[in-house]
């Protein structure tokens, strides 16, 4: 035994439950129920948030309007995970490689965060158009969509 | 009481290393503790309020003000705790100069530390993020700064190249620093060779995880000048967030960097701060950002960073040194990094920094950077402001 010992925590476990609040209940709704992606448009910039949120912090003012955004979009920017790590969300191991994109769905200011397929690689570009890919069995979580596929 | 002006009249570190298994974290604390008080030729009795901070959520215990006051000095002390993510080294300098300036304490202990060998660093930055919105495809500070590092890229045809140079001269840098956790020189062919974590990020582009801790003591301008006979003098400091969820970011610019440097440029007016400024210990957790945020900063044009940096411009007897330190990619105990940026741009005041000094300093700035794209940062003067 070493000199200077480490005591392991054991598998400590602790769930959380989160609100989402109206705005955010319903983006997963419609997400759920149509597959459709819902941003907030400020009343005063006019930029249009995703996800939506009460009140557009530049302005400091109550957001009110909803607008359908995507589903399709460009790639704002990437980058391609290629090292492991303990997900928290899990406890286990990152998969990895995935794609990881931030992705500018038509019409909206903000870019959405998502999984990228990079089954080719090459053409995982900026500005690359791409496309959502729905679970069949959705819940109302961000799961809800599994990837965006680059459309060619 | 009005408003005072504050000096660091010491600092102390500890040996970074990528695992300290032989304290725990009072024990850590102390160690930079102790170190600063000697520095500052004082004892734990004549410090007035003590800062604390590192992230929790890497040991997962919290409350440090409490836990840590054996190691801190802090018993029977008001001691309070900030933390800000990768910024908490900063904020918590900032936090002390607050309470120095505001006139209610006349010397502030600020103390940050990580021991980052306790948990999965990525794992436990990640929780730092949205868990409903951005969490299921975040993958820590490396994601963030590699999709940054794309973007920027992409705008002005930036190469991996240009990356790598960056690592060659902060590592070169820690060879002259013996606090530093990575001390051995690496080449652009090291860098690039490299694995792959996150294109285009390599593992030599990105900081290390290390153990360590640091401390800075604060002391106001009634007593500072009878205390030390080097002051380094707090100018300015400026603290800027922008995002709430993280695909709100303006990635490839930093614009809370842009906007805190606008703002201390402002107040010491400052009009050419590649030529004002002496020396940047900049809190740059991986290579590109060597390149994009002296842009940011207005050191030079957008697109011209890279240039600079292949000029040596920013290499030690170049025309602005960056990082003499060694940086981030040297050392990083993350609660602790900020503060080590601004302890070393204090010794570089002040004249302390041995080696690694810079000679006739003026101005110097630190920075601290979060949660992927959140900045602090501190002017430092060999004079008192005249403000």
């Amino acid at each position: 035994m070493s000199e200077n010992m480490v005591i392991d925590s054991g598998n400590a476990r602790q769930p959380f439950n989160y609100s989402v609040g109206l705005y955010g209940s319903k983006f997963f709704k419609e997400l759920k129920e149509n597959k459709r992606f819902l941003g907030v448009k400020c009343p005063k910039c006019s930029k249009v948030y995703i996800p939506p949120r009460k009140v557009c912090g530049e302005c400091f003012i109550e957001t009110r309007e909803f607008v359908e955004v995507g589903p399709r979009g460009k790639i704002g920017s990437f980058t391609i995970l290629r090292y492991a790590f303990i997900d928290p969300e899990t406890g286990e191991q990152k998969p990895v490689p995935y794609g990881y994109g931030f992705i500018r769905l038509d019409g909206a200011d903000t870019l959405f965060q998502h999984y990228i397929n990079i089954s080719d690689e090459n053409k995982v570009k900026i500005g690359a158009i791409v496309e959502p890919v729905f679970a069949e069995n959705r819940k109302g979580t961000i799961r809800d969509i599994l990837h965006f596929n680059i459309v060619d | 009481m009005g408003k005072k002006r504050v000096a660091i009249i010491g600092t102390g570190q500890t040996y970074h290393k990528s695992h300290r298994p032989d304290v725990n974290g009072q024990e850590l604390i102390h160690e930079a503790v102790s170190s600063a008080l000697c520095d500052a030729d004082l004892t734990i009795a004549d410090i007035d309020a003590i800062v604390i901070g590192n992230m929790d959520h890497f040991e997962g215990i919290n409350y440090v003000d409490c836990w840590s006051v054996d190691g801190s000095g802090g018993v029977m002390k008001p001691i309070i705790k900030l933390t800000t993510g990768g910024t908490t080294g900063s904020t918590i300098a900032i936090g002390g100069y607050h309470l120095v300036a505001s006139g209610l304490f006349e010397k502030v202990l600020v103390i940050g530390w990580e021991k980052n060998s306790e948990s999965d660093t990525t794992g436990a930055i990640t929780t730092a993020f949205d868990p409903v919105w951005d969490r299921l495809v975040f993958a820590g500070a490396i994601s963030g700064l590699a999709v940054e590092a794309q973007a920027y890229m992409a705008r002005y045809g930036a190469t991996d190249r240009d990356g790598a140079r960056v690592s060659v001269r902060d590592r070169k840098h820690a060879c002259n620093n013996p606090h530093a956790q990575l001390r051995k020189e690496v080449t652009i062919e090291d860098v690039l060779a490299s694995p792959m974590l996150a294109d285009p990020i390599h593992l030599l582009d990105v900081c290390p995880r290390t153990d360590g801790a640091c401390a800075v003591i604060m002391a106001n301008e009634d007593v500072a000048p009878k205390l030390a006979s080097k002051l380094d003098w707090i100018w300015a400091t400026s603290s800027r967030h922008k995002y709430t969820y993280i695909g709100d970011v303006n990635w490839g610019e930093l614009d809370s960097m842009y906007n805190a440097s606008r703002e201390i440029y402002k107040k010491a007016g400052i009009k050419e701060p590649n030529k004002e400024i002496s020396v940047i210990e900049l809190y740059q957790p991986y290579s590109f950002a060597g390149i994009i945020w002296i842009e940011d900063m207005g050191i030079v044009p957008r697109g011209k960073g890279a240039e600079y940096i292949w000029s040596g411009a920013t290499d030690m007897g170049g025309e602005l040194p960056i990082n003499p330190s060694g940086g981030v990619i040297a050392c990083n105990p993350i609660g602790a990094t900020g503060l080590i940026r601004c302890a070393e741009a204090a010794m570089q005041v002040m004249g302390k920094a041995d080696i690694r000094q810079v000679p006739d300093v003026n101005f110097a700035i630190s920075t601290g950077f979060g949660g992927c794209m959140w900045t602090d940062m501190i002017l430092h003067g060999q004079k008192k402001p005249d403000f």
